[in-house]
This record gives structure tokens, C-alpha cells and sequence, in this order.
């Protein structure tokens, strides 16, 4: 057929080969037929593709409690290639895991591959359980604190910082949980609100932000019968019982006149839940280097 | 629908029109006229059959180049993994590696991160540019002679030959009916194909892992499932493409003869038939003049001896090669009658357009088009080789926190967070010292949980990287002096003090607007 088609007519344009008879410009489009094997390369693949049907799982169908697929003879499913590869992980993870488990905190913080594994750890385990109250940066919100800076109210310390997530803060079914309660002086009316305002003039002075200083001497008295048990004679606070530092540039609840006559006026209770039980020993581990390690640690 | 009959021009037949069942009585029915649809299903296939070509032997210079190209790239592709090179520290001596594990490609003296993968790059656009280049100039080159599927094709026909016989032999053994040497013929011919083909694929493997030491393993069956797998595929694609597909490869699955299309014009040299020198063709007599004839005698030996199975007296094809096969086949037959060779040469389209109108030829190789592909390459191989030879052994980034952006501390600083990932190209472990620069009052320290926090250095390895975290805070009584716009400069000097190396790298100091 070849040599029928393909004359050695060289003057035609085309030179004697088959055309559609369509030309565009002078050229013509010639007519060849397609390789033979280019239709066996199209019946293999009807076969491999019937094949793969059968031999995978392929087509779906509805039946009374909802959709199904046929499973295929080789029995192959993406969920337990996933599931595999899952467990695989798990088990080169857990030499670590019980490595971490096993050691003290100062250990880890000395051991060059633990502590890596422990901040990778540390970082998913907080963005999947400290990130909504404690922002994904650990940068905190009002009453949420900040955990990058020095600014520690319960203890900057690896093992600080290790009691605090293990056993939370004024968690009650916790019985380890750190607690303390900052009277309500407003509300419970333990203070006028004369001496309110003026204990709030000496705590703003502590800091030496704006303040009346008239006011504030006045205020220095009240301070010192009502709050320095807790904050210190100078207000330097205590971290023994989770009473912020007044001297410094954070607070918590904010720092202005307003946001301290609120907290005197009806006081503050930040709850934080214990995590040792939901997450396990090793992760609150990882969670505490990490935290540790964001900037502030001690 | 058509039922074709022979002869058939318009003639009335009324024999087969009552045979067809109409009655003989329908005097006034039409006539049935035997006519065929000009594209008629039943004379023409949608579908060609490969037609077995047996290429000849031939002998002369394009042949021999063609073998000393062939011995040349064969000898590149097997021997190149097994070439060692001596590299300081763990790195591995063989010269040229891919390492997948720990991602490194080895070239001599060459070592390329996954970062600097562009040079990857660079060398395949000088390669493109390379083909342009010398396809304008010389067209083919690279199909007729380089091109692997070339080369390894031109391998199996020689081991066909070498078993089976020159072309005539070949065509006899297929016509033969099996017997008991055409049984070993053909099992002789396959075994060495295929060893061929799984050396081929041995080869390829071997430039993924340490030579030597993969090919112990591969011996003793403890390879990677993977080697034998690409070996496998390696193997099964040179013996169908090179014992069977051969030209089908180059005709129906290359993109390259079409793109080459654009890339040749009337200024490209090309194996041509000088038709103007060779017609009127016709067998030619011994002892007879010349005069009123073409000098080509008609004799096929450069379709005989063509791989491609073409007639290259028929023009300029998309399947021919340009081998230059033809070239030689026919210089031996005008040897032998006695007229100048050259009736089959490599020859532009205008020089045959001058040359049949008796006009001297022309060379034209320095055009724009050669010109603009010779200074791409030019160019991107100078940019090529001077970042690769000026490039650092030392190499340094540096990520700023960007959540929080800045953090303000218990006396009123503002610090910031900075990880400092330094690259050490160099095979022995370095001490690195970072500093800062450009921000007055600003203080460097490490965070508590790095072991001694006064240290600023990193340690980083041999051909390794390390990423090490590092703050820098602002007092807060240079805050208000320092900071605009919340901002201010501030530059990172990553230095290694042995040999001087310096790195800076400029950043931003951010804090409260």
C-alpha cells in the first residue's frame, strides 16, 4: 500500500504522496495513514485500562447505607497505604518519644538531636493546642500572656514552665494546679473607691508611667496594708503565688489607669486547663522546651 | 455501500441488476451504475504496517565518523560513572554523581546544591541553543550522528549484521522458513541485544549511587528495588526502541524534526541529491558516453543502504536523518563508474539553486540567525562560568520573625527574632561569628535554652547547613531616637575567621510605630 500511495512523481507539489486535498497557502496536507502500532499502543491501554478496573478498586455504586466501590483483586486501599505509612512514622517516632519521655527536662535541653525533636514536637503540639488562647506566635492577647518575652508570672524556668502546662492554673480538677485568687477590693468593697484611685496612682508610679503624684503617696499606704503580701513590698511581685511583677513595662490586663482600676476594682482569675493528662508526659515535655526556647526562658 | 465491480465506468449491467433481486418486469426502474467513492473504504487502510527496513552496508568517511562518534558516546555513557575523583572529607570520590539521599550533584570538581540547581538549568539552554545553532548551520547533526537513539540503533544494526548477514542475507533469513540455524541466528542476535540493553540500564543506575559498590550489590542481588526497577525499564525501552521501533522512534514520537523546522532555512547545509547534476537518471552501460544523462545510474544503493528506509533523491524529508549514509553509498558507486563524487552531498537549498543555474556556490554560515544562537551561548555560558567559578564556599540566610514581628520585654526593650541558617560548602566544620552592625544601642544575645547564651557562633559542618536562632533587642530609652516608622536598618555579619570569608546580610529592626 505504501508503494501505491507514494509514487516518484517528484514534480507534483506534493511529491506524489496521498493528500486531504486541503491547501492552505500553496501547502498541502497529506493523507498518511497512522502506524499500525500506534492502534496496538490504543488497544493496550483498553486493556490495561479494563484490567485496572478489575484488578483496582475502580467504580462506585450506591447501595442502602450509601456509596460503595467495587475493591478490586488486589485488594489495594489508599487509606491503609496511609494508615501504614502513619504507623511507620509512629514507630521511628517513638524511639524518640520514649527517649524524651524517659530523660529529665535538663537532659533533652543537652541532648542535641532530643531537643531538635522536642521543638519540632513542641511546635506542632502548640499550634494544635495553645495557639487559640495563646496566638500562633505565642504572642498572647489581653489576659492571654505573651510566652516570647521575659515576663514570667508563674516562672520562667524548663520546669516552670513544665508545671504550669502539665497541671494549668486555677484548674480545679487538677490537684497540683497553681492557684491564688487576687481579692475583688471594689466589689466586696474592702476598699473605698478613694483608695482605689489612689493605689492606683502608686502602681502606675511603680513603673514611672504618668501618674498623680499626690495621689500616689496617698496610694503608697493602701499599697502597702493591701497588696504588698502578695506583690512585694516595691511591687517586684510573686511568682510563688502567681502575683505579677508591678514594676515592669507588660501587663497583662493592660497598663493604663482604666485597665488597673478594673483589676483592683474586681480583680482577675486567668484559668488555664492541665494538659498532662490529655496530651501525655512526653508532649508537655516537648510543649515546655519549646515555650522555653521562644525567647524568654530562663 | 459501495459494492465494487471491475471496469465499472457508467455501464449498465443487467445481469447483476436482477441478481440484486429487482424484477425483471421493472422496465422503467434506474439503472445501476458502477461507480466507487473516491475515498473508498475498501481501498485504502487508515493503518500502515512498519516496513522491516534492512539497511546495507556501506564504507567511507561519514561512516567512519559515525563509528568513532558511536565508540566515543558509548564509551562516555559506560565509563563516566566508574571515573573516581578525590574530594576531602565523607564526600564521595566518584566524578560524576547524582545523590538523591544526600541531595549533592558531583561533576569533577563541581558540586551543586538543590539551591543551585539554575546551572542544571543554564547547561540545558546552552544544550538547546547548541542544537539551534548547529542545526542552522549544518542541519541534523545531532539526529544523524549523537542522538542516543541514533547511536544505540546503529549498535543493533551492526549486531544484526554481524549475526544475520549484509542486507540481501537479512532479507533471505525473514523469507526463510524456520529451521535450526535461523533459530540460533535469531537467539544469538536477541541475547546480545538484550545484553546490550540491560548494560545500558546498568549504566544508567550507576550514576545514582557509588559505582562500584552498587554494582557488587546488583551481583549478589542486595540492590535497591529501585535499581533493578530503573534497570528494568532501562533494559525493556533500548531493546524495543533500538531492536524494533528504531526509526518509528524518530518519524512518529520525536518532537525534535518538527521543531527543527523553524530552526532550518535555505542557508542550511543538508544531505542533498543534486538533481540538477543527476537527472535525467538511468542505468548506465559500462563504456558508454555520458552526454545527454544524469550522472545518477539509478542503482538504489542510497535507498539500500538508507536507515531511515527513504529515497533522499525525492527532497528534503521530515524522516531523514541526515546520517550521511547515502552520502557514502553513493561516492563508492561514482567511484566505481568513474564520475566525481558528491551526486548525494551535504549541500544548502541555495547553493543547489545556484548550482543547477550554473552559478558559483555561496557560503553563508555567518547569518543573523547563526550569529544570535553563536552569542546566546556565548553569553550564557560566560554567566554560566562566572558564578560558578566566583561563587562562595560560604553562604548564609537569614529569616526574621514575622509572628510576633517584635517583642516587648519586662524593662521596656524591644527585642526581635532572627535565625541565621549559615551554608558551609567547604568538607571540614566551621566556626562561624555573627555580628550586627548599623543599629546604635542594639544588643545580640541567644535565647536561655541555647547552652551558653553568650556564645554567637555557629558550628556548622562539613558540607552541611545549620540554622541557629539569634535576638537582637533596643533599649527602651534608644527606641523613640532610633526607630522610623516603627523601623529601623540593621546588618547582620556572618564572618568565618579562619579564611576571612564575610557575609552581610541587610534585615530590618521593627518596634512599636
Amino acid at each position: 500500500m505504501t508503494d501505491e500511495i507514494k509514487s516518484k512523481d517528484a514534480a507534483s507539489g506534493s511529491g506524489g504522496m496521498e493528500t486531504t486535498g486541503h491547501v492552505w497557502d500553496g501547502i498541502e496536507e497529506l493523507n498518511t495513514p497512522l502506524p499500525r502500532w500506534w492502534l496496538w499502543t490504543l488497544y493496550a491501554c483498553i486493556i490495561w485500562a479494563v484490567g485496572y478496573m478489575i484488578v483496582m478498586p475502580a467504580v462506585p455504586f450506591p447501595t442502602s447505607d450509601g456509596w460503595d466501590y467495587t475493591k478490586g483483586l488486589a485488594g489495594y486501599s489508599q487509606r491503609d497505604v496511609v494508615r501504614g505509612e502513619v504507623a511507620k512514622s509512629e514507630a521511628s517516632r517513638a524511639i524518640f518519644e520514649n527517649r524524651i519521655a524517659s530523660a529529665d527536662l535538663a537532659e533533652i535541653r543537652n541532648d542535641e538531636d532530643l531537643l531538635a525533636v522536642s521543638l519540632a514536637g513542641g511546635a506542632a503540639a502548640f499550634g494544635d493546642n495553645c495557639a487559640p488562647c495563646h496566638g500562633s506566635g505565642a504572642q498572647g492577647f489581653t489576659g492571654f500572656p505573651n510566652l516570647n518575652d521575659d515576663d514570667w508570672i508563674w516562672g520562667g524556668s524548663l520546669d516552670d514552665i513544665y508545671q504550669t502546662i502539665a497541671h494549668g492554673i486555677r484548674w480545679e480538677e487538677d490537684d497540683d494546679t497553681r492557684y491564688s485568687e487576687m481579692p475583688k477590693f471594689g466589689v466586696d468593697e474592702i476598699l473605698e473607691p478613694a483608695d482605689i484611685s489612689d493605689v492606683v496612682q502608686f502602681v502606675l508610679s511603680l513603673s514611672a508611667s504618668e501618674h498623680n503624684a499626690e495621689q500616689a503617696v496617698r496610694g503608697a499606704v493602701v499599697f502597702e496594708d493591701q497588696c504588698s503580701a502578695c506583690h512585694g513590698e516595691s511591687g517586684q511581685g510573686d511568682r510563688t503565688m502567681g502575683a505579677p511583677n508591678l514594676n515592669d513595662a507588660l501587663w497583662l490586663y493592660g497598663g493604663d489607669e482604666a485597665a488597673i482600676t478594673q483589676t483592683v476594682t474586681q480583680a482577675r482569675y486567668g484559668v488555664m486547663p492541665a494538659w498532662q493528662g490529655r496530651l501525655g508526659d512526653a508532649t508537655v515535655k516537648e510543649l515546655a522546651l519549646y515555650v522555653h526556647a521562644l525567647g524568654g526562658g530562663e | 455501500m459501495s459494492t465494487s465491480a471491475a471496469g465499472g465506468d457508467g455501464t449498465e449491467t443487467p445481469s447483476s441488476l436482477q441478481s440484486s433481486g429487482v424484477p425483471a418486469d421493472r422496465k422503467g426502474a434506474p439503472h445501476r451504475i458502477e461507480v466507487d467513492a473516491v475515498n473508498a473504504k475498501a481501498k485504502r487502510s487508515g493503518y500502515a504496517a512498519r516496513v522491516k527496513i534492512h539497511p546495507k552496508r556501506v564504507s567511507g568517511r561519514f561512516r567512519s565518523i559515525k563509528w568513532a562518534v558511536m565508540i566515543a558516546t558509548l564509551l562516555i555513557y559506560y565509563v563516566t560513572p566508574w571515573l573516581r575523583w578525590t574530594r576531602p572529607g565523607d564526600a564521595p570520590d566518584q566524578a560524576v554523581l547524582i545523590d538523591f539521599q544526600t541531595q549533592r550533584f558531583y561533576f569533577f570538581f563541581i558540586e551543586i546544591w538543590p539551591q543551585e540547581f539554575y546551572y542544571i538549568t543554564g547547561l540545558l539552554i546552552l544544550a538547546a541553543f547548541g542544537l539551534f545553532l548547529i542545526n542552522s548551520v549544518a542541519g541534523r547533526i545531532w539526529c544523524g550522528y549523537m542522538c542516543p537513539q541514533t547511536v544505540w540503533t546503529d549498535l543493533f544494526i551492526y549486531v544484526e549484521r554481524f549475526v544475520e548477514g549484509d542486507r540481501n542475507a537479512r532479507l533471505r533469513l525473514d523469507k526463510a522458513p524456520l529451521s535450526a540455524s535461523k533459530f540460533i541466528k535469531r537467539f544469538i542476535k536477541h541475547a546480545v541485544w538484550l545484553a546490550i540493553a540491560v548494560s545500558t540500564g546498568g549504566a544508567w543506575i550507576f550514576y545514582f549511587a557509588d559505582a562500584p559498590t552498587l554494582a557488587r550489590e546488583l551481583v549478589v542481588l542486595e540492590a535497591p528495588v529501585t535499581a533493578y526497577f530503573s534497570m528494568g525499564i532501562f533494559t525493556f525501552t533500548t531493546y524495543l526502541l533500538g531492536g524494533f521501533a528504531r526509526e518509528q522512534v524518530c518519524i512518529y514520537m520525536c518532537p525534535w524534526p518538527r521543531i527543527q523546522g523553524a530552526m532550518f532555512d535555505e542557508d542550511s547545509m543538508a544531505i542533498s541529491y543534486r538533481d540538477y547534476r543527476g537527472e535525467s537518471r538511468g542505468p548506465h552501460k559500462a563504456g558508454t558516453g555520458w552526454e545527454g544523462r544524469g550522472d545518477c545510474i539509478d542503482c538504489r544503493q542510497c535507498v539500500a543502504a538508507c536507515p531511515m528506509g527513504i529515497d533522499i533523491r525525492d527532497g528534503f524529508q521530515l524522516e531523514c536523518i541526515q546520517c550521511a549514509l547515502c552520502i557514502d553509498a553513493c561516492d563508492a558507486i561514482m567511484a566505481k563508474v568513474g564520475r566525481p563524487r558528491g551526486l548525494i552531498d551535504y549541500e544548502s537549498e541555495a547553493n543547489l539553486e545556484r548550482l543547477a543555474k550554473g552559478e558559483p556556490r555561496q557560503s553563508h554560515i555567518l547569518r543573523p540567525r547563526t550569529l544570535l544562537y553563536a552569542a546566546l551561548i556565548i553569553g550564557v555560558a560566560a554567566l554560566m562560568s562566572l558564578t560558578l567559578f566566583t561563587r562562595s564556599t560560604l553562604d548564609a540566610n537569614l529569616i526574621r520573625d514575622r509572628n510576633p514581628v517584635f517583642v516587648r520585654l519586662s524593662d521596656g526593650s524591644v527585642r526581635n527574632g532572627f535565625t541565621v541558617r549559615a551554608i558551609n560548602k567547604l568538607h571540614e566544620t566551621r566556626q562561624l561569628t555573627i555580628s550586627i552592625t548599623g543599629l546604635e544601642g542594639a544588643i545580640m544575645t541567644r535565647g536561655a535554652t541555647h547552652g551558653s547564651p553568650d556564645d554567637l557562633t555557629i558550628v556548622v559542618g562539613p558540607d552541611a547547613t545549620k540554622a541557629e536562632k539569634f535576638y537582637v533587642s533596643l533599649p527602651r530609652a534608644a527606641l523613640a531616637g532610633t526607630l522610623k516608622g516603627g523601623a529601623a536598618n540593621l546588618v547582620f555579619v556572618i564572618q568565618d575567621p579562619v579564611t576571612g570569608q564575610t557575609i552581610t546580610e541587610k534585615t530590618s529592626f521593627r518596634g512599636p510605630e
